[in-house]
């Protein structure tokens, strides 16, 4: 029964807060009911046994991505009313095709009922689901595992080579002038006279 | 009882609110990043509901990769759209037009 309840909860939380993402006036409102769907979402996986996936999605989305989302939308500064001037007219043919393509998934997943692929009972978990995950991808997906690490690595280069940029009147590290520099040349030993300057 | 067609109608609607984001916010990249965002959840929903139903953890491990590649996506996207404000001044999508495409 609480199952149930917390289903329909959890459900009803992640599809409202989904509308209101996209139907917020202000964008920083609508990052944060992506967060909110985010932890519903994640609140849907936990019920499936799917503990990691669950604590992944707050890590990552939460954690990460939608402090991203806001740090963008408030330094960026944006006359955000004047980019909704399209909406009202694209909202009766948008709802058409969302309609449309919610009808024909629904009925897609529905005709699943024809051929049972589901087993009736899933098999109990031997291990915890994080021991299992670990397993799993440590062995089975391990090279799946490796390129998704190079994805990330390639983003991160990518996004910190898209916004960076040189601006000429700061004084950087020139490494190899550094580098370069040797001994003799950067020192001079004098022994001035009494009552004498050293001349540079 | 929740079973799976639950889960998959939560994520069929979900995935249409995103598709609905996208067309109804036409002119601002920061919502249709978000709309993407959304889908891919929706995606993420259905992968974790069949891996839970039919005991093969292979689902999760995908919807960790999708995760992965959502993530990778959001930072590019943004970075993007950042550089694409400075030059501008705007990121309006309509603006986009300088390579004529």
């Amino acid at each position: 029964m609480i199952a149930v309840i917390s289903f329909y909860l959890f459900a009803a939380m992640t599809i409202a807060s989904a509308v209101l993402v996209i139907f917020a006036r202000n964008p920083v409102h609508s990052v944060l009911w992506l967060i909110v769907s985010f932890f519903s979402a994640s609140g849907l996986m936990l019920m499936t046994g799917a503990e990691f996936i669950a604590l992944l999605l707050v890590i990552v989305y939460v954690g990460a991505v939608a402090v991203l989302f806001l740090f963008v939308v408030m330094m960026l500064d944006i006359d955000f009313a004047q980019l909704r001037s399209g909406f009202t007219r694209n909202l009766p043919f948008g709802l058409l095709i969302a309609l449309v393509l919610l009808a024909e998934i629904i009925v897609a997943a529905n005709a699943r009922g024809a051929g049972s692929i589901i087993a009736d009972k899933p098999p109990e978990a031997a291990q915890p689901n994080i021991v299992a995950l670990g397993e799993a991808m440590y062995s089975r997906f391990l090279f799946p595992f490796e390129i998704a690490g190079l994805i990330l690595l390639v983003a991160m280069i990518g996004a910190i080579v898209l916004t960076h940029r040189s601006r000429g009147d700061v004084r950087g590290q020139k490494i190899s002038k550094q580098v370069d520099r040797r001994p003799q040349d950067a020192i001079q030993n004098k022994q001035p006279a009494v009552g004498q300057g050293v001349k540079l | 009882m929740i079973g799976l067609d639950h889960y998959l109608t939560v994520a069929a609607i979900l995935f249409t609110i995103g598709v609905l984001g996208i067309f109804l916010n036409r002119r601002n990249i920061i919502l249709m990043l978000m709309a993407i965002e959304l889908i891919l959840l929706a995606v993420n929903i259905n992968l974790v509901a069949f891996s839970a139903f039919l005991g093969d953890l292979t689902g999760q491990v995908f919807a960790m990769f999708v995760l992965t590649v959502a993530a990778a996506e959001a930072a590019i996207g943004l970075a993007i759209l950042v550089i694409f404000f400075r030059r501008r001044g705007s990121i309006a999508v309509d603006d986009a037009d300088r390579m004529r495409g």
